[in-house]
């Protein structure tokens, strides 16, 4: 599964091309491959408990305690990522677009996704600040599309980069069959950037892979994904709603809090967690005026992503 | 009842007869033995079923309503000839509905805008001390206490109203009576006798009743509140996890139970895995637990979903109070009241998920959570799985058995054959492949009897109940013979 026990032996495998042969190399991608399935079904299980947080019951309360649990694997995964220095990319990533676009960081992230999709066509490193938000741009789904940018971003050394990926590359992520059960125990690696562009063949033909299979559902996405786009760049935040969700506390949706521990899921308690599928804090906001509006969207929208 | 359609969402909170070691129940008298189970289902509703005593044993006059619950016939009887050959079973009979009621409507939080669904998690019946039951009932918020009791007199000859009630007209009253009780036909009546609101935030997930016969405990995800059966309007708070700050969650409650003697002690388990043992004499606010049963984890086996395989489903204390069961996600755990270091007894209930947890994860049933239960005896515990197994254990040699709870493969009276799970090597006629595992048939709730080997299995909206036939005592059933 995923152990955390053993320690990769990256760094063995990345001296030696130096000294060996074509042996050394071939086992060292072999390793990169393995390491890079594991970040890959790491991210994957990410994405997934990301979704399942955010996704829920609108009428009732959702369960405590299965909220509770998802939420420790979430900072689980983001502990081990930290380790591993993904996570630093990815909050590098983000301020970096931080100090680009006017609107806060967390409202980037699923800017993130998309602008880094585009550009990774035309090769370019920097996001350039695209102002598609999610209508329920929650925090969780914030961070969903922040881990899937962060690989993307990774992906973007490749140039094999497919340029229909922007779309594709979302309902790719959510479709991934987690397979890994007959995976190799992962091992853990002390840079998954480097390793990521060094076996960008493969991990770019598995994305592609994904990509294919999953062209139809592209347009769909797409389609599900347009919705996403607010219609007015910088609207005024509604005053009326505004009001309505002024006593909910605006640090829930805190970049930091939400990337460093990932603290305030688990405060998504029975009152919170609807709100903050229905609400978003007055600062962040950019699309609250679209966001009543597209709930019903979000369920026809989530059954769209799951189901995939 | 009646409603077919509602009875599908049934996912019975299932509880059983509740025959402690005080109530006079003599199993020597079989013709005073009422033996009552109660299901609760996703509706609100809540079946009592009745055990026919064998003086009674006609053909019952309810079971058009049984069917609705119970496609098959009572799964469970003998006729009288083998009764008399196996002797002791004297009482032996069909389990047919009693009574049914609305225990608990829908509610609608106006403050959080959100529904209060009116499924019943638990129900625990209290110890009988006259001729009727009470029963506790409980969904997300409310606790009900319900009275049931039977009426087979009705006064009648009232001299200023007639039979249906209606006042008599004055004048056609020639001569006076005095109302004399006469025997009626059997009726069952539900009352609601409290009604415990207001206790809890967040959903209650446990209710216990305690030994001493006037209080019970009710736990929630973060709190556990103790009540007195007579007062609704306080009950006091004895167990309190909730952080200051509600982003450093990351434990909840998961069950509670007091102990069967002792009613100073009580049992609550985590989604950590540990179980902690509070007494209530060191302190009014049992936060601080007496004894923490907790066992260490497995480094070489640590994974992503470690710590949700290790949340504790459900907890029970055995019979004679020296034995905590717990079940987590794939293992049935016994754990010795004076050893908290780890248990004494690990059961794998279905370890071939283990290589599945992803999958399980992404359909949420690593969610899931199921029940364990005692026999009388504490000799065997059972629990339940997925494609309509469930697991029996003995715990004097260890083993294991696999049944199922499936109509379309078991018929009334007829013996369970026990099921294999192909796991590799030799594959045999009746196995079942791992990938063929139907998840969405899950056996979480079940019950057995405090006395004899009768259980009662909750499969959906489907109730079945087995029994032992050969030694229908206190001992261990006879696993792999005769079990109806």
């Amino acid at each position: 599964m995923f152990p955390k026990g053993t320690k990769r032996k990256f760094s063995d495998s990345r001296e030696e091309p130096v000294a060996g042969g074509e042996d050394v190399n071939q086992s060292s991608l072999a390793a990169v491959r393995m390491l890079s399935s594991y970040s890959l079904q790491r991210q994957s299980l990410l994405d997934m408990s990301l979704i399942k947080l955010q996704l829920c019951h609108m009428l009732v309360e959702p369960n405590l305690c299965r909220s509770v649990l998802i939420a420790n694997t979430v900072r689980q995964i983001q502990e081990e990522m930290t380790q591993d220095g993904t996570w630093q990319i990815m909050t590098q990533a983000l301020s970096a677009a931080n100090a680009a676009a006017q609107c806060s960081a967390d409202r980037l992230v699923a800017t993130e996704v998309l602008c880094r999709q585009t550009e990774a066509a035309q090769g370019e490193q920097v996001p350039k600040p695209f102002p598609v938000v999610g209508s329920e741009g929650c925090p969780a789904e914030e961070v969903l599309e922040e881990e899937e940018a962060a690989a993307a971003e990774v992906g973007m050394t490749m140039s094999t980069v497919s340029p229909q990926a922007p779309t594709s590359y979302l309902p790719g992520t959510f479709g991934m069959d987690p397979c890994w059960e007959e995976e190799e125990t992962g091992e853990d690696d002390d840079d998954d950037e480097e390793e990521d562009s060094e076996e960008c063949g493969s991990g770019s033909e598995g994305e592609e892979r994904e990509r294919d299979s999953l062209v139809e559902d592209t347009r769909t996405a797409e389609q599900v994904f347009g919705t996403f786009e607010i219609k007015n760049p910088a609207p005024s935040p509604d005053p009326a709603l505004e009001e309505l969700f002024s006593d909910v506390d605006a640090s829930y949706y805190d970049l930091d809090t939400v990337l460093t521990g990932m603290q305030s899921v688990p405060k998504m308690g029975p009152y919170d967690l609807l709100e903050s599928l229905s609400s978003h804090g007055p600062s962040p906001l950019s699309s609250s005026t679209s966001c009543r509006s597209d709930l019903n969207e979000l369920d026809h929208i989530m059954e769209i992503i799951v189901g995939s | 009842m009646g409603e077919d359609t509602e009875s599908s969402k049934g996912n019975h909170s299932f509880l059983r007869d509740y025959v402690t070691e005080a109530d006079v129940i003599s199993t020597v008298d079989s013709t005073t033995q009422e033996n009552l189970l109660a299901t609760g289902d996703k509706g609100g509703r809540v079946v009592v079923f009745q055990r026919e005593t064998v003086s009674s044993l006609l053909p019952p006059t309810s079971s058009h309503l049984l069917s609705s619950l119970l496609p098959l016939p009572p799964l469970l009887s003998q006729p009288k000839g083998e009764l008399d050959q196996v002797g002791e079973t004297g009482e032996s009979g069909e389990y047919n509905v009693y009574s049914t009621f609305q225990s608990h409507e829908p509610d609608f939080d106006y403050l959080k805008s959100l529904e209060i669904e009116e499924k019943i998690n638990k129900i625990r019946w209290l110890p009988q001390q006259n001729a009727a039951h009470f029963l506790l009932s409980t969904n997300d918020k409310t606790i009900k206490l319900w009275k049931v009791s039977e009426r087979d007199k009705q006064p009648e000859g009232y001299n200023l109203k007639d039979e249906e009630g209606r006042v008599k007209d004055i004048s056609t009253v020639t001569s006076l009576q005095v109302p004399v009780l006469r025997p009626t036909d059997l009726m069952v009546e539900v009352r609601p006798r409290r009604v415990f609101s207001n206790g809890h935030t967040y959903h209650v997930n446990s209710i216990s009743v305690n030994s001493d016969g006037e209080t019970y405990l009710s736990a929630d995800d973060l709190r556990i509140n103790m009540w007195h059966l007579g007062i609704t309007d306080r009950s006091f708070n004895i167990v309190d996890i909730k952080p200051a700050n509600m982003e450093e969650l990351t434990e909840v409650i998961t069950a509670a139970e007091f102990h069967p003697h002792h009613c100073h002690l009580f049992v609550y388990s985590s989604s950590k895995g540990s179980l902690r043992l509070c007494d209530m004499r060191a302190s009014a606010l049992c936060d601080r637990h007496t004894k923490l049963f907790e066992e260490p984890e497995d480094p070489g086996s640590r994974s992503f979903f470690s710590e949700i395989v290790s949340s504790v489903s459900d907890v029970k204390f055995s019979h004679n109070g020296r034995y905590l069961l717990t079940r987590d996600y794939l293992t049935a755990k016994v754990w010795d009241l004076h050893m908290e270091k780890g248990p004494v007894e690990t059961y794998q209930v279905h370890d071939y998920l283990r290589t599945k947890l992803c999958s399980l994860y992404e359909n949420d049933c690593i969610f899931d959570k199921f029940e364990c239960v005692w026999n009388s005896s504490d000799s065997v515990i059972m629990t339940g799985a997925y494609n309509s197994f469930f697991r029996m254990f003995d715990r004097e040699t260890g083993r294991g058995v696999t049944l199922e709870a499936w109509r379309e493969t078991s018929k009334p009276r007829a013996v369970l054959r026990t099921r294999r799970i192909y796991t590799g090597g030799k594959r045999r006629r009746g196995d079942v492949g791992v990938d063929s595992l139907d998840f969405t048939k899950k056996i979480l709730h079940m019950a057995w009897h405090p006395e004899e080997n009768i259980i009662a299995i909750a499969s959906t909206n489907n109730l079945y109940i087995f029994q032992d036939r050969v030694s229908p005592d206190t001992q261990g059933p006879d696993l792999g013979s005769d079990t109806i």
